[in-house]
């Protein structure tokens, strides 16, 4: 098959599996953890998506490339990811945006792949073992596996998050919104800026009394990888925040922070939600909505204190909390990407909420 | 929401006979809705002309009406049921009609009838154009755009408005003619006013022109609480402008960015929305390959055919969901069916790609036009499953039994570059292997994709193929080797090409379809071949297995009633206690429902991708006898792998299907047969017919991919079809038989080795002369005396005892002058099981299965012998979709050309016949109509008969010249209608005109005369007017006009209760 001239390479996993299969990207070796994507479009939004920093991203889907990448496409200015897998990899990709292959693109950014091994497998593998660590390397000489099981992901969103405050100005300058960056998917911001609102989008760990000097009409706390619990000064500051009463959103990280900033629990599921397909139902309706995922942890629904907040969506297949709306704050959360990309757009409209609520509305649909 | 109790009884109206563009893919619709139905406690009351299929079961619905689908005929249902709601959407386009019809008529509310599903405005707007266009503007859905204009000026303006090219289409042309492509406003002035001045009533189209934009298709669906996602996504390779139902198509889509993807995705969203859609939907999109632009091409509010694409390629099963909305249920209630644990309100997710191929009748229709457009053509289609595009394509190409194992055609090898260029424009059934042909002829992939605007991606896989093929062609090594069977290579293939032997061949594994991609467990066992390491089939009961080879796709000669006998031996085996496996790679059955058997494998019926298999399974025994010449033929492939085959031996099949062997079997049972020669060349033809006497039956031993058999009147006859038989090497000699022009007939026979049972016996309605696929089949014999039906019943028990028959077979045989020959063995099952089993209550497979087991017949409850005549009449009368495809011969001959059928049950024989008539779809005049004659000279006595009964119903008879002349000899005033081309008006400007309601034509041999006779029955195909070839059906259908004359009010017969 395609890139089959390349050299061998191979995934080590911590319980000790290897696959054997063909070198593209970046010629390096990296441990990392290993998770699965189901999704079957969005590639390019997949790897330039930092909530993936530090993971090794196994697709499902088995053909990738096939339209090659645009890069007014990307999520973030460049990927953070560790290492990407993939069946086959497109050398000849057809699409009229198509500015390079993605063997281009990770060779670029020094990021490994490798292809052309069987990921229906590997995939089965995570989700038996849950998330596991493994290694991609062109040597089996060079495996330890004693580092390979110690490895673990250190605080990444200091890595991913903007170093310099910036603004991003909306269509139409009617609101002011303060975005903490905990490794932001670029259409996040862009989805507020067309509906108005002019965005700073400042570093992760930005104290509570600067953002109150940005006198902002709302606050917004995005997504970003990680165990949500390594950002304690982040959930500090949401916590002095709160009382500020300012319209708040979070997605995904953003909703894992402000639950522990009202201290419920996070947890880590066992191989989390990554994919395109992913129903949540919104509870006050009780419509389902297909949703855009790429989580590992997930705010622990029992632990919400029902005085303070109540479940606002719920995973349809497993029960996982999906969103909070908070009782005596104008606040909202939800643990998928309403903004996609990639992804549906089912979820749009809480955008439309959000700025609602900063119009002084109240939540409503 | 949850079910709402006020639904009690349900009618389900299923989609009638199969015709192109309505084939099995209903049959499974239907058949999972009932059962959806029925598992919620409902009554379910069905509805379906088709015998052939399985929803018409006694098993499938409570009460089962195998009726004409005729408002007239659904009012008697419903006034004898009284059903509180119908289920319309499931169907097809004549179920959603009739229950439009049933609504408007008023006859519904009259009932306190409701339709479940989809509204009936919502239907009717999806299917207005103008109304449907004004929808999609008023949500802002783009629509192509298009205007009708009455002078050049604003044919301009709005060219210009709307941004060339366009296409110019005036208004009530014949074929489009004064039409065109417009690139600029030079073009346009050119083209517009020619138009103008061609169309009948001044009028063109202006239409946006799409050439070149893809094709994407979604399967979405809803509930009524409003929740809506999209089933899959799908791409046709072929870009806009072949009938979806023609396309190679491959899900997901793989050429679309994910703004691409979600802009059409929200699309779907909108317009299911919007429109209200209660169920599966389908929605085609044209889009610009260069931007963002896209148009909404059509809406199907209903479940389709790539509903059933869209169920096997992601296992999520749309017609059962479909069926649970429409009494109720949301999509966040409805259990996935395939995982177990999760819900049906999600959006499966694939790891592998699908394509599918359609399967054109070409190979039996060597004359029609393969052009494709607009028309569907196919008759059914296949599918395949694999990890790369490549695999998948080469699958879908053995798939379709056409003799081909990898994109190559052996007559496209000898065309020139230059010729392939050519070829490259034309866009019909071969376009991908000319496609293939060209890149191997050096043309590079740009140029091909300038020609044939299919994606540069697509084109690309096909030149990975080829160079593989050609990386081959230089020799074998282990790596090569693995990586060409990851591409789909079969080892036949990779030995031919490279000319080396391979060593230690390597067998597939299999991966699960298990529609979340693995991110779920899932309880399903849905499988499809692939060459990597890990396989995952398991064993499900741990009882003995039974692999049962399915029929592939639908075909002419090869229809649905081959899968309603695999489901039903896989049922039986079930009861029986083995654990089945069922192998096909037909999208559209019930038998690829991923509940069927215990396990599925979804991959072609040839002798490797069965050995595959095999070897995972490991099975205790296979059966080949219900699935049709497709399975029979991997008889010798299983044989050869050791596996047991159940029923009839290999050695006694072969022995049916080889003529010297089944000649001594017929000598040493002392039954008469057709007397015969073998021959290999013209003049041996020719001296053998003349031996015989004329007619003859002409037809190679073994047939291959297509050139069939035909009767030759004469020495010319002969000639010609020598030729064209001998334009492929035959390997084998070719028949010349003594063509017996009696009365044929047919019987279904079950042995168990020692005993038999006939549940009955068919009579043709039409003399010998038709194949019996073609003829109207009548049970039980109304012209067959006691005597030669005591001679049948005993040949038929000396044919299966001589040849050891297990399980299933069917004869056939003519009577001819007082002597009953044998025609033809088939040991296996025939199309005209499913209808013996309705009708007499005796249920044939089930039975046959437990022979094959090894039970006896006489322990089975049906007795041995032939089985009581039932008091019921039934008439099978066959449906055919000539109007579908050009340049196809309507007249009927030895070789099969129609699609589908129909039954007619009652117990007057008269109305029977009537029914089956009306259901086939056959448009009777009644009252003044004018008939017209043309008749061969042997047919002429006869045919004075048949004037003089319809002048004496008031008919007014025309005919040519010689025949009116006759006619009128014999006291009936016909008038004369002038041969083609020699007066005007002629016969042909007359049917123009519809001055006539009914032909019949029987063709004459005879060069000239037989161009004629072809016109006339295209032209009234074309125009709709029935055109009878056969005096025989000519004289039921007086018979049933005398009928509908009397104003009978019409039995009805619920099956269920025979």
């Amino acid at each position: 098959m395609e890139g089959a001239a390349a050299l061998k390479r191979y995934l080590v996993l911590e319980n000790a599996k290897v696959f054997e299969g063909k070198a593209f990207g970046a010629n390096k070796d990296v441990i990392a953890e290993v998770v699965f994507t189901t999704a079957m479009t969005g590639y390019t939004e997949t790897l330039t998506d930092k909530s993936y920093a530090g993971q090794a991203v196994v697709q499902t889907f088995p053909l990738i490339g096939n339209y090659g990448m645009a890069t007014e496409d990307f999520e973030g200015d460049e990927p953070k990811l560790a290492a990407y897998i993939v069946r086959e990899w497109c050398q000849k990709p057809s699409n009229f945006r198509s500015e390079f292959d993605i063997d281009t693109f990770l060779k670029k950014h020094n990021i490994p792949g490798i292809c052309g091994i069987d990921t229906r497998e590997l995939t089965r593998i995570i989700r038996e073992k849950g998330t596991l660590s493994g290694m991609i390397t062109d040597s089996l000489d060079k495996v330890s596996m004693q580092d390979i099981k110690s490895h673990r992901l250190v605080n990444p969103v200091s890595k991913v998050s903007t170093k310099k405050a910036y603004l991003s100005k909306g269509t139409t300058s009617d609101f002011v919104v303060a975005m903490l960056d905990f490794g932001l998917k670029k259409n996040i911001v862009r989805s507020l800026n067309m509906r108005g609102c002019d965005v700073w989008v400042l570093p992760h760990n930005t104290a509570a009394e600067e953002i109150i000097t940005l006198n902002p009409d709302g606050l917004f706390l995005s997504n970003g990888p990680g165990n949500p619990k390594d950002n304690k000064e982040a959930i500090k500051n949401i916590a002095a925040l709160m009382e500020r009463k300012y319209p708040t959103m979070g997605i995904c990280l953003g909703h894992q922070l402000l639950a522990l900033a009202h201290g419920f629990q996070t947890t880590k599921l066992k191989y989390g939600h990554r994919g395109a397909n992913q129903p949540v139902m919104h509870m006050p309706g009780k419509m389902v909505y297909i949703s855009s995922q790429n989580h590992g942890y997930a705010v622990v629904g029992e632990s919400v204190d029902t005085n303070v907040a109540e479940q606002l969506f719920v995973n349809a297949n497993d029960g996982t909390n999906e969103g909070l709306i908070y009782k005596n704050l104008p606040v909202i959360s939800v643990q998928f990407h309403p903004e996609s990309c990639a992804g549906p757009l089912d979820t749009m409209f809480l955008f439309d909420t959000f700025v609602k609520m900063m119009k002084g509305g109240r939540y409503a649909t | 929401m949850p079910k709402n109790p006020s639904i009690k009884k349900v009618m389900v109206i299923g989609s009638g006979p199969i015709i192109i563009g309505q084939a099995a893919e209903f049959d499974y619709a239907g058949t999972q809705a009932c059962r959806a139905l029925k598992e919620e406690g409902l009554e379910v009351v069905l509805v379906n002309s088709n015998p052939a299929t399985i929803m018409t079961d006694k098993d499938i619905a409570d009460r089962v009406y195998i009726e004409p689908l005729t408002t007239e005929f659904l009012k008697e249902i419903i006034s004898r049921e009284m059903p509180d709601s119908i289920l319309p959407t499931l169907g097809g386009q004549t179920g959603l009609n009739l229950a439009t019809e049933l609504s408007d008529s008023g006859f519904l509310d009259k009932h306190s009838v409701r339709l479940l599903g989809t509204k009936v405005e919502t239907i009717k707007m999806a299917e207005d154009r103008q109304q449907f266009k004004d929808k999609m503007l008023e949500i802002g859905e783009p629509c192509i755009a298009s205007k009708v204009v009455e002078n050049y000026q604003d044919a301009l303006e709005f060219a210009r408005e709307i941004g060339f090219p366009v296409i110019v289409r005036p208004a009530f042309t014949l074929g489009g003619t004064g039409g065109g492509i417009a690139y600029s406003e030079k073009d346009l002035e050119e083209i517009a006013p020619n138009g103008l001045r061609l169309s009948r009533v001044h009028q063109i189209l202006i239409e946006k022109c799409i050439a070149g934009w893809k094709e994407i298709e979604f399967e979405v669906i809803r509930d009524s609480k409003g929740n809506a996602i999209t089933v899959c996504s799908m791409e046709n390779i072929d870009p806009v402008g072949v009938h979806t139902g023609d396309s190679i198509v491959v899900a997901p889509v793989q050429t679309l960015t994910d703004k691409e993807y979600q802009m059409l995705r929200a699309a779907s969203l909108n317009i299911i929305s919007s429109l209200g859609i209660e169920g599966g939907c389908n929605v085609q999109f044209a889009l610009n390959p260069k931007s963002y632009e896209y148009a909404v091409i059509e809406v199907n509010p209903r479940v389709s055919r790539s509903s059933a694409l869209a169920s096997k390629a992601t296992g999520y099963p749309i017609a059962k969901v479909t069926a649970k909305i429409a009494i109720g249920y949301g999509l966040d209630e409805i259990i996935n069916a395939i995982t177990g644990h999760t819900y049906a309100c999600f959006e499966p997710v694939i790891d592998y790609v699908v394509v599918k191929f359609p399967k054109w009748p070409f190979d039996k229709f060597v004359r029609a036009k393969r052009l494709l457009g607009t028309q569907m053509k196919a008759t059914g289609e296949v599918m395949a499953i694999e990890n790369s595009i490549e695999a998948a394509l080469m699958k879908a190409v053995r798939s379709l039994e056409l003799g081909i194992y990898n994109l190559e055609l052996s007559h496209l090898k000898k065309l020139s570059k230059k010729e392939l260029l050519q070829k490259l424009h034309v866009i019909d059934d071969e376009r991908i292997f000319v496609v293939a042909e060209s890149i191997r002829e050096g043309v590079s992939v740009d140029k091909i994709h300038e020609i044939t605007q299919i994606d540069k991606f697509f084109i690309n896989k096909i030149k990975n193929l080829v160079d593989m093929e050609e990386s081959l062609a230089t020799g074998l090594d282990r790596e090569k080797y693995i990586k060409a069977k990851k591409m789909g290579f079969t080892d036949d293939v990779i030995e031919k090409i490279s000319g080396d032997k391979i060593e230690k061949p390597i067998r597939s594994s299999f991966k699960t379809v298990d529609t979340c991609a693995g991110e779920h467990k899932s309880v399903s066992s849905y499988y499809y071949s692939t060459y990597d390491s890990k396989t995952e089939h398991e064993t499900k009961t741990g009882n003995k297995k039974i692999l049962v080879l399915g029929s592939g796709p639908i075909r002419i000669g090869q229809g649905i009633e081959f899968d309603y006998c695999s489901v039903h031996c896989v049922w039986a085996l079930q009861e029986e206690g083995y654990e089945t496996i069922i192998a096909n790679c037909n999208p559209e059955t019930v038998s690829t429902d991923f509940d069927t058997a215990d396990k599925l494998y979804f991959d072609p019926l040839t002798p490797e991708d069965v050995e595959n298999i095999v070897n995972a399974e490991k099975p205790d025994g296979a059966i080949v006898q219900f699935g049709g010449q497709t399975a029979i033929k991997l008889t010798k492939t299983i044989s050869r792998l050791g596996v047991p085959i159940l029923g009839t031996a290999e050695k006694d099949i072969d022995a049916a299907e080889d003529r010297e062997k089944f000649d001594k079997i017929l000598e040493e049972c002392k039954i008469p047969r057709p007397v015969g020669k073998t021959v290999f060349t013209k003049e041996e033809a020719l001296e053998a017919a003349k031996e015989l006497g004329y007619p003859v039956l002409v037809r190679p031993s073994y047939v291959l991919g297509g050139q069939g058999m035909e009767i030759a009147f004469n020495d010319y006859d002969i000639i010609e079809f020598m030729e064209i038989i001998n334009r492929v090497k035959q390997e084998h000699p070719i028949l010349i038989d003594k063509y017996l022009l009696g009365k044929e007939i047919e019987v279904d026979a079950i042995c168990d080795g020692e005993d038999l049972l006939i549940p009955g016996i068919m009579e043709h309605l039409e003399r010998a002369g038709v194949h019996s696929g073609d003829s109207i089949s009548v049970y039980p014999p109304q012209r067959i005396k006691k005597n030669f039906q005591d001679i049948i019943v005993d040949y038929t028990k000396r044919l299966a005892k001589a040849l050891n028959v297990v399980g299933l077979v069917n004869i056939q045989f003519v009577l001819y002058e007082d002597e009953v020959y044998v025609i033809e063995v088939n040991p296996r099952s025939s199309r005209t099981v499913p209808y013996i089993s309705k009708v007499t209550g005796v249920p044939m497979v089930d039975l046959a299965l437990k022979c094959v087991l090894g039970k006896k017949l006489k322990d089975l409850g049906y007795g041995i012998g032939l089985y009581k005549e039932s008091e019921y009449k039934a008439v099978k009368v066959p449906v055919f979709s000539f109007e579908k495809l050009h340049d196809v011969d309507t007249s009927l001959g030895p070789e099969m050309k129609s699609t589908g059928e129909v039954l007619g049950i009652s117990k007057d024989f008269g109305e029977a016949l009537y029914k089956g008539l009306i259901g086939s779809g056959l448009n009777i005049p009644t009252e003044n109509a004018n008939v017209l004659f043309t008749v061969r000279d042997s047919d002429k006595a006869e045919a004075v008969e048949i004037a003089k009964q319809l002048y004496d119903l008031g008919f007014s008879i025309y005919a040519t010249k010689n025949t009116a002349k006759r006619f009128q000899r014999n006291g009936i005033p016909a008038k004369v209608a002038a041969k083609i081309g020699t007066a005007q008006p002629d016969i042909l400007d007359m049917l123009q005109a519809r001055q006539f309601d009914l032909v019949i034509n029987t063709p004459t041999k005879g060069r000239q005369t037989e161009r004629d006779g072809f016109k006339i029955r295209r032209k009234a195909v074309e125009l709709s007017i029935p055109c009878l070839t056969s005096l025989d059906t000519a004289a039921a259908v007086i018979n049933s006009v005398r009928r509908m004359r009397k104003n009978h009010k019409n039995s009805i017969v619920n099956i269920t209760e025979i």
